[in-house]
Parts: C-alpha cells; structure tokens; sequence
C-alpha cells in the first residue's frame, strides 16, 4: 500500500555515482535542471537524454526501479502533453470536431513532456543514489555561507534528516492503528467520500498523539546527549573531495558549457 | 468457538530484497473455552501469527478455521469475524480517539451496528469489566488518564464487542509491577465470567504457567511446542535454549531440590509449592 512509493527513495547499490560527494551531485543536479530549461532543441534533448543515460549506467539502478517512480506522476505527464497539444494555436494539421492540433501544439506537447520525463528522471536520480543523511548533510554544508547571515541552516538540515528518517517508522504507526481500528470493526475501504473522509478520523487522531510523543521522545533523547544546535559541533565523517569529485566537477561544467554553446551555435 | 490452524505460512513483503517468512507450516487446534498462552523470542511470529485469527493479514498459503468456517476463504464476512474474535494489540492505548472514553469504547459495537440503549449497556458493562467506574469515568477524555488507565479503556473497547474469542498481544508490556497483576487478574476474571477463549502472548512465566491450559512455543517462524504448561517447563534446558524463562516458582523448587529438599518435579502452582515447602517444616 503506502508503503510502494519509491519516488525519493534511496536504491542500495555500489557504483562511482553512490560513492560521490553528495556536494558536487546536488549541485550536479540543481544544473542539470537549468540546463533543461537552457536547451530548446530537440538534438539539445537527445544530448541531455544520453548524458543522463551514461551517468543512470553507471549508477547500477535498474531502468525498471526509475520508471517505476515514475508511474506515479504519469498523469501530470499525460495532463501537459494534453493540454499543450490541443491549447496552443497555429498551422493546423488535425481537426476533429471541436479539437484541433496545430504543429506548433504537438512540438509544444513533445517538447514539455520530454522537459518533465528529464527533469523527473535526472532529480529522482539524486536521491536515488544518495541516502538521505547524507543528502541533507550535502546540504548543510552547501549552505553553510547562509549561516553567516544567520539563517539557521545546521537546524534547517537537522529538521530534514529527522523528517525523512522518521518517514518510515510513521508509515509503520500508521500501518498498525488502521489494524487495530480494523480490529474494531472500523471499515475504511467503503462508503462515499464524505463518510471515508469521517473514517478516516480514528487514524489521523492517534497518528498525531503518536507523532507527538515520538517528538517529544526524541527531542529529550537528544537534550540528555547535550544536543544544543550547530554552533562548535564537529562530524563523525568530515565530508572531503577525493579525486573521483573533482573529476565529477569538471565533467558537469564541461556539460553546462556545451549546453549553452549548443543553444548558441544551434 | 474452536480455532483450528492448518499449514499456515505468512512471507511479509515476498519477491522483495527485504521479503522475511514470519510463519512457517503452523499447525495446531484451540478448543472452546481454553486459556492459550503463547510464548516465544522477539521475532518469532507471535503478533504475526495472532493478526491471521480475525483476517487482518492473509495467509501466504494455509488455512484457518473457526468454527469450521474457513476465515480464509473469498467473500467471508470481514465483520461477522471481527465479532467473534476480539484482538487487543501491544501498547492498545495508542488507538484511542475519541472525546471521552465511553465514546471511544463505543466505537467497537457502533461498527457492529449495534445503537441506543443496548450500546450503552455493553459500553457500561465493558468499562466495569477492566475495573474502572462508569459514572467516574465515562466523560473524561481518554488522555488526561494513567497509562495503566488508559490500556484499560482500550481493552474495554475490544470487550465491548462482545468477542468469543478474546486475542492479547503482550497486554502487559511497559506496565508497572501493580498494574501488571490488575491487567492479568482482569483478564482471568474476564475468562471465570464469560467462559471465553482467551489467548495472550506473553513474556512472563509466571502468567503463562499460572492461567494457561495450553502454550504454543514459537521460535523462528516455527511452532516448536504444543503442550501443557507443565509439560513445557518441565523441559527447562530446552525451555532455556529457546532464549525463555522458567517461572519463579519452578526456578525456587529447584533450587531447594538441589539443595537435597524433598518436592517434586517440576512445581510450576505456587499453591503446590507453598503446601510442599510447609510439609517439610511441618
Ligand atoms: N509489517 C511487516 N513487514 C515486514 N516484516 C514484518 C512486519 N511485521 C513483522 N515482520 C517480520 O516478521 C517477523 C515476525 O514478527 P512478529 O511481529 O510476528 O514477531 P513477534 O513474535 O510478535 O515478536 P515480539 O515478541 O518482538 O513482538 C519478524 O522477523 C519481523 O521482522
Ligand atoms: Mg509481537
């Protein structure tokens, strides 16, 4: 059930792609996005599409475990593709009825559903081949600067980390109330809307009372290890390039720049 | 009602890299009426095992029968099961969610369609059952109460229903040493009153020697053992292999035994062991 969601999910493998700092693959990622939007060809997007398929090959994901996160949005990638094709006006090529398709509506169609399926893809990856500590300790780090400004980024990064990793223990509290309801006769597969939505008050009730506690458990747990903040707080992993990042820096800036000549010079 | 398990086998998340087999060919019967403990390791199977008796979980491959009915079977009545087989969860006080508690005990019998006066005499009489006073209680709000309070009041919900058979998932865990004996005391006198089947799990010897007819050992994924209490502890090397305990009372007799005191074997009745211990100094 809830529990088959793998978009933002972590895929256990061992490849170069896992072993990164997950410094250079958010930034990686982050321009991998602008580069989406910086390309307006379709050779631009067959480039970035091969880009993409080399560094998914040497991740050790399974094409299968990506596309399966992805059914999840296909209706938003069926939504854009609908709407581009029948709302743009110009050369008409197709004409039935009320609807019609011009050529600049299925270029446009084409060319956004390519854009999402890319920018889907490539986001997805990052945090497929990055555990979430780490992911948000990448962040912390990035924005370190920020905390000069006194945007309180060590708290920002620590609020993440908790959050996702106690995604799964509430999926877990969530699993064992709906049984225990449904233990008392509880019914939550029938009935219409109005009266679902009622059903589903036993649940999110000692749902929150659970997450509460957990809240209040864990913030003692990490006061009686005096856990106070950022400030003077050093790691158990110092994050440190290796080569294999500064490898990995100098092939995405060399990606960016041949994006922009492409858009210029084609 | 008579609970019959045949060859029951339950795989969680199979064809996963994370699938694990929680049951393996269980196999056993319970007749009407008896108190069933069941023991075994963290991990063995026993929550699994307990959520296949009122359908919650799907059998991989086996049977369940109660009352010959096959509980297994398409187009089984979910309801009609939930009736007949009460289960109470580990830690039951984290459902509760209504304003007060007789609401939330009414939930239960209100699911059964079951309304007006005879819904507040079963909430009444469920809320007296656990030991706590109707009139006192009945308005307050099920989170200004104690803990031990509170496991009352979820266990009343389930009793409200009127369950037949009357499942306990370690109904104990996390409770003082008082409370403790007032939950198990409770529950036996929910057993003398109505005559039920009641089955708990447990990690206390003491309660499984002193109130059951019969213990289920699990280990593994595995029924290891299907057999009296005394004939369970009187394996005591085997019962410690298992990662169990012996109760106190049998522990105590054998350490008198070896001393050269003169009781039987295996003493697993603190009655027996106080009138064999006075027959010595008598
Ligand atoms: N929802 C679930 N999804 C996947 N695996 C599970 C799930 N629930 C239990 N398991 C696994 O099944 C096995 C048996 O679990 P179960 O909860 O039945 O044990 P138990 O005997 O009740 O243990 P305890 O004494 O700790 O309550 C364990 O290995 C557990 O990891
Ligand atoms: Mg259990």
């Amino acid at each position: 059930m809830i529990r088959d969601i793998t978009l933002g999910q972590y895929y256990n493998a061992d490849s170069v792609i896992h072993r990164l700092d997950p410094r250079i693959k958010i930034i990686a990622s982050l321009l991998y996005i602008v580069e989406l939007f910086v390309v307006d060809s379709f050779i631009g997007f067959f480039y970035a599409t091969a880009a993409l398929g080399l560094v998914i090959a040497l991740s050790k994901v399974p094409l299968s475990f990506i596309f399966r996160g992805m059914k999840a949005l296909l209706i938003i990638l069926i939504f854009t593709f609908v709407i581009n094709l029948f709302m743009i006006d110009g050369t008409i090529i197709f004409k039935l009825w009320i609807f019609t398709i011009s050529k600049e509506g299925l270029y446009a169609a084409l060319f956004m559903t390519f854009r999402l399926v890319l920018l889907i893809t490539g986001t997805s990856l990052l945090t497929l081949t990055t555990k979430p500590i780490s992911l948000t300790d990448g962040l912390e780090r990035l924005l370190y600067p920020l905390s000069k400004l006194k945007v309180p980024t060590h708290e920002i990064a620590m609020m993440m980390t908790i959050a996702l990793r106690f995604i799964p223990t509430l999926l877990e509290e969530t699993d064992k109330i709906i049984k225990a309801q449904q233990a008392r006769g509880a019914d939550f597969e029938s009935g219409n809307l109005i009266n679902r939505a009622k059903n589903l008050i036993p649940i999110i009730v000692p749902l929150f009372v659970s997450a509460f506690r957990i809240a209040h458990d864990l913030a003692m747990a990490m006061e009686a290890r005096c856990y106070k903040g950022g400030e003077g707080r050093t790691r158990l992993h110092p994050m440190k390039y290796g080569k294999r990042d500064l490898v990995a820096y100098v092939l995405v800036f060399a990606f960016l720049a041949s994006i922009i000549l492409l858009r210029i010079f084609i | 009602m008579s609970i019959e398990v045949k060859n029951l086998c339950h795989v969680y998340e199979a064809g996963t890299p994370s699938e694990s087999r929680a049951l393996e060919d269980v196999s056993f019967t319970i007749e009407n009426g008896k108190f069933v403990g069941i023991v075994g390791h963290t991990g063995s199977g026993k929550s699994t095992l307990l959520q296949h008796l009122n359908g919650l979980l799907k059998p991989t491959s086996g049977q369940i029968l109660i009352d010959g009915v096959d509980i297994t079977a398409d187009g089984t009545s979910m309801l009609d099961i939930r009736k007949k087989v009460g289960l109470v969860f580990q830690y039951p006080e984290y459902q509760l969610f209504e304003e007060t508690i007789a609401k939330d005990v009414a939930f239960g019998p209100k699911n059964l369609g079951i309304e007006g006066e005879e819904l507040e005499n079963l909430v009444r009489e469920a809320i007296e059952m656990v030991g706590l006073d109707y009139e006192d209680y009945k308005d307050k709000s099920p989170f200004e109460i104690s803990g031990g309070q509170k496991r009352r009041v979820a266990i009343a919900g389930v009793l409200a229903m009127k369950p037949e058979i009357l499942i306990l998932d370690e109904p104990t865990a996390g409770l003082d040493p008082r409370a403790h004996k007032d939950v198990m005391d409770m529950i036996k006198n929910i057993h003398e009153k109505y005559h039920n089947t009641v089955i708990f799990v447990s990690h206390n010897m003491n309660d499984i020697a002193n109130l059951s007819d019969q213990v289920l050992v699990f280990a593994k994924a595995k029924l290891l053992k299907d057999a009296s209490p005394r004939e369970v502890f009187a394996m005591k090397e085997w019962v410690l292999d298992k990662d169990l305990d012996l109760p106190d009372v049998t522990n105590l007799c054998e350490a008198l035994r070896e001393k050269g005191f003169d009781l039987s074997e295996t003493i697993i009745d603190i009655d027996q062991a106080e009138k064999e211990i006075y027959d010595i100094f008598k």
